[in-house]
């Protein structure tokens, strides 16, 4: 007896809708292993989770909080991936956004908010976005493999970071790698009382729908989507491919820009060595989760949260480690790509 | 039991009553096939009839869903090529699966060795003795992507023969060797049968399967329709049989004479991938409504031509003048493909799978490639996917493309329907100049008639056509004026009821007087 994988024929569309749903109560399910083995009751433990995550006021908006970067490297990774642009580095884009939104943030100081905020967010967005065109103008021009120059740039990026916290951005008679506070006018608005539902969150949202929009609607968003599709085929039909691959890498480096925006603007109020704790790799993780869909990207980022935000009450509570979140962000990811590829082949038995 | 001493009237391969369903589509329905020892046995149909299917089931893709399957008399199921191949059955397909950077010695054997090291000096020595008994001279030492396609064609068979196949499948063998090649196939089909092999020959050409085919089963809609020795059935039968209805193979239509120059190719030379000279200060000129068929063995630089007009290859030397819709001469701006998609010329490429389309997109989306960012599909960079969806509705009806939609992926389309497509895309701007390079190949019978009834009413409508093909049929049904290339040049050209088709073979074979 063996298992074969057969093609399966048309996919619904609703089907395709169902699959993350699927994966996520199947990951739950697995995830149910190692909480039994740490010994804590099964049901209490995912209470505590849910709860942590969702069950007050606070705990849903912290929830939202800890979504927004995840969210906007997601949505880099993915609309670089369908233009098969393969964007690695949104760590390092997401730092280079960090970095610039702080120096703006500390240099500017006379500006009113209404400038202040936008330059912020316009300076990070850039500052992503040029740190993306470099992998592009080479993978374009010399050929140079995207997965491996956007990889390195991140180190890169983290020592240019280091050697300015040491250096430049360091704060006056600070013993360690830390920046000036940026000025209040270059701090994300609190929108709602007692939390730090920033307007971040809101801006992550509405870039949801904007890359949708555009990956829709737009001209660019089809040439996109046809330079990644195939290349050759594209340049023949008189497309710019270089020019689309360039502001693809400029469009995804922005939108993890602003994940480093956000972080210093509205959470660290400083640059900090740890600002990121990989929220770009995460990205990655999330994009392919979501099928490189925007919605998908949403939904995958809420789960990611929500995961995060509960294994620490969850830890609170029954003792698993809080370590958990990272073995069920795993999963999912694993569970998804299985699901992915039962999506377009069912297993079956045939004698040998 | 030794299954190569069986001889007399067992058959090599005998299938009974196979059927094969996908979802609601019925492949191949309860079809008995069999090939003889020492037999060529043909399997013809239209693209989409079944005989692909059939195959691959025998070659263990697939299991039959009813139906059984006996080798030299012996029952036989395969979950997998390897037990099919096993059981002395091997398959050359069309597209082949050779490393290019490896050589030919280590294309053949590659799996086929036992251990851990690889017995070099007697895997040369076999593979020398193959080649020496079956007279295919290939290089063995030379890397695969250096090799023409009719030698790789030769490393698939001697594959297939090295792993003891005594049952060959041919897929569409002829598809991609030049007109001088196929001979030379045949001469080894031939030597192979005469030792007691046993060829299935798949392939929609009737004079291919006349000349080398003993016996011919005929597949229409996943059924069988006819079985018949060579001997004893026509050309006409078959195609009739093939496609249900007869197809004209000689040509009754008058000649064109053409008006004003559309297009002058002037003095262009172009270099192949590996900076060798391709195209060589050719010229050419193309009238409104007249097809101008450019004749010549595959490989003698009618790609390199066709890239270059398309901008996708920057030319050495020349340049391509052009009338473009509002009756301006421009020169084309060699390198871009853009230049030529705005000056009007309408593109049928020759790898319509990965240039001309792309087919994990929809229908829909291949339709406005090109023109998506113009207006009225482009409204300040945003895309109006309504109108687009009633053109690409429109553009389905008048080119009778057979799609369940126009959301449809476009690789779910037969070949046929593919290239119709594609057509629709580049007609349906009433171009004044249309280049055509092998726009029939590998379609069946049904879609080449329609492609060609397309490019005459192009004709008629008085667009001037550039016709590239290396099907000669193809080029002295449609033209009215024939050019020959050879090594990258024009060797001459002959106009109307002035066409010569012994001249114009022996220009493709460089022969001068």
């Amino acid at each position: 007896m063996r298992t074969v994988l057969v093609k399966r024929g048309p996919i619904p569309s609703w089907s395709r809708a169902v699959t993350p749903l699927g994966a996520i109560a199947v990951t739950l399910l697995l995830s149910a292993v190692p909480i039994l083995i740490a010994g804590a009751p099964l049901f209490r433990s995912y209470g505590a989770l849910f709860y942590g995550a969702l069950g007050t006021r606070f705990n849903v908006l912290e929830t939202l909080v800890k979504s927004s970067p995840l969210i906007l490297t997601g949505l880099a990774v993915a609309f670089a991936f369908r233009a098969k642009f393969w964007n690695i580095g949104a760590e390092g884009q997401l730092l280079a956004g960090a970095i610039v939104a702080t120096w703006i943030g500390v240099t500017f100081g006379s500006l009113p908010r209404f400038v202040m905020l936008p330059l912020v967010m316009v300076g990070g967005f850039f500052a992503g976005g040029l740190w993306a065109v470099i992998p592009a103008v080479l993978k374009t021009r010399l050929n140079v493999d995207d997965v491996v120059s956007t990889l390195l740039l991140n180190f890169v990026m983290i020592h240019i970071m280091g050697a300015l916290l040491f250096g430049v951005l360091q704060k006056e008679g600070a013993g360690w790698p830390i920046s000036e506070e940026i000025f209040d006018s270059a701090k994300y608005p609190f929108l709602l009382a007692r939390s730090r539902f920033h307007l971040g969150i809101p801006l992550a949202f509405l870039l949801v729908f904007a890359v949708w929009f555009v990956n829709e609607r737009t001209v660019f968003g089809y040439r996109s989507l046809a330079v990644g599709t195939n290349l050759h085929a594209a340049r023949f039909a008189g497309i710019p491919t270089t020019r689309v691959i360039v502001m693809t890498a400029v469009i995804s480096g922005g939108l993890a820009g602003l994940a480093g925006v956000g972080e210093v603007a509205a959470i660290q109020f400083h640059l900090l060595a740890d600002i990121s704790p990989g929220y770009g790799y995460t990205g990655i993780v999330i994009a392919m989760l979501g099928a490189l869909h925007p919605l998908g990207v949403l939904l995958a980022s809420l789960f990611f949260s929500v995961i995060n935000v509960g294994a620490q009450t969850m830890s609170r509570m029954t003792g698993v480690p809080s370590y958990i979140s990272g073995v069920i962000e795993g999963l999912s990811l694993i569970v998804m790509l299985v699901a992915l590829l039962l999506n377009e082949y069912r297993l079956k038995v045939v004698a040998s | 039991m030794d299954v190569h001493s069986t001889t007399g009237n067992t058959p090599a391969v005998a299938m009974h009553g196979v059927t094969k369903r996908f979802l609601d589509n019925v492949a191949n329905d309860s079809i008995d096939f069999s090939v003889g020892v020492g037999e060529i046995c043909a399997l013809l149909g239209e693209n989409g009839a079944g005989k692909t299917t059939l195959m691959n089931i025998l070659f263990g893709y697939y299991g039959a869903d009813e139906g059984t399957i006996e080798v030299y008399g012996e029952p036989r199921t395969f979950t997998s090529p390897r037990e099919a191949i096993a059981a002395g059955i091997g398959m050359v397909h069309q597209h082949f699966a050779l490393v290019p950077t490896h050589t030919v010695l280590e294309n053949v054997v590659v799996g086929t060795g036992k251990g851990l090291f690889l017995d070099r000096a007697g895997a040369r020595s076999r593979l020398e003795a193959l080649k020496e008994r079956f007279r295919l001279s290939v290089p063995s030492d030379a890397p695969v992507w250096q090799l023409s396609i009719g030698e790789q064609q030769k490393v698939e068979i001697l594959k297939a023969l090295y792993r003891d196949s005594r049952i060959l499948i041919m897929d569409e063998p002829t598809a991609v060797l030049s007109p001088s090649e196929t001979p030379q196939l045949f001469r080894t089909l031939r030597t192979l049968t005469s030792g007691g092999r046993s060829v299935i020959f798949i392939s929609h050409k009737l004079h291919e399967v006349m000349e080398i085919a003993d016996r011919v089963v005929v597949l229409r809609n996943g059924q069988k329709v006819h079985e018949r020795s060579t001997s004893d059935t026509t050309v006409q039968d078959l195609s009739r049989m093939m496609v249900g209805h007869e197809v004209r193979s000689n040509r009754t239509e008058p000649w064109h004479t053409g008006g004003a120059t559309v297009c002058r190719i002037d003095g262009l030379s172009v270099e192949d991938d590996k900076e060798l000279p391709a195209v060589d200060d050719l010229v050419l000129e193309l009238r409104e409504g007249e097809i101008l068929g450019l004749a010549g063995v595959s490989g003698n630089g009618q790609t390199e031509l066709c890239d270059a007009l398309f901008g996708m290859r920057l030319p050495s030397a020349g340049a391509v003048r052009v009338v473009d819709r509002h009756g301006t001469v421009r020169v084309l701006e060699p390198g871009r493909p853009y230049a030529a998609v705005a000056a009007g010329m309408a593109r049928i490429p020759e790898d319509r799978m990965h240039t001309g389309l792309m087919t994990s997109l929809t229908v829909e989306q291949n339709l406005v490639l090109e023109s998506h960012a113009a207006p009225p599909w482009n409204r300040h960079g945003l895309l109006d996917w309504a109108g687009i969806g009633t053109h690409a509705e429109e553009l389905i009806g008048a080119y009778n493309i057979r799609t369940q939609s126009r959301r449809e992926r476009a690789g779910s389309l037969s070949g046929g329907n593919l290239q119709k497509v594609i057509l629709a895309r580049e007609l349906s701007t009433n171009p004044r100049l249309i280049v055509a390079s092998q726009p029939t190949r590998g379609l069946d019978v049904g879609a080449m008639e329609s492609i060609h009834a397309r490019l005459r009413e192009e004709r008629a409508r008085g667009a001037a056509i550039l016709l590239i093909s290396d099907d000669l049929d193809e080029i002295l049904q449609l033209s009215d004026r024939v050019a020959v290339m050879y090594e990258g040049r024009i060797m001459g050209e002959q106009t109307g009821g002035g066409i010569d088709r012994e001249q114009i073979g022996l220009w493709m074979s460089g022969v001068v007087q």
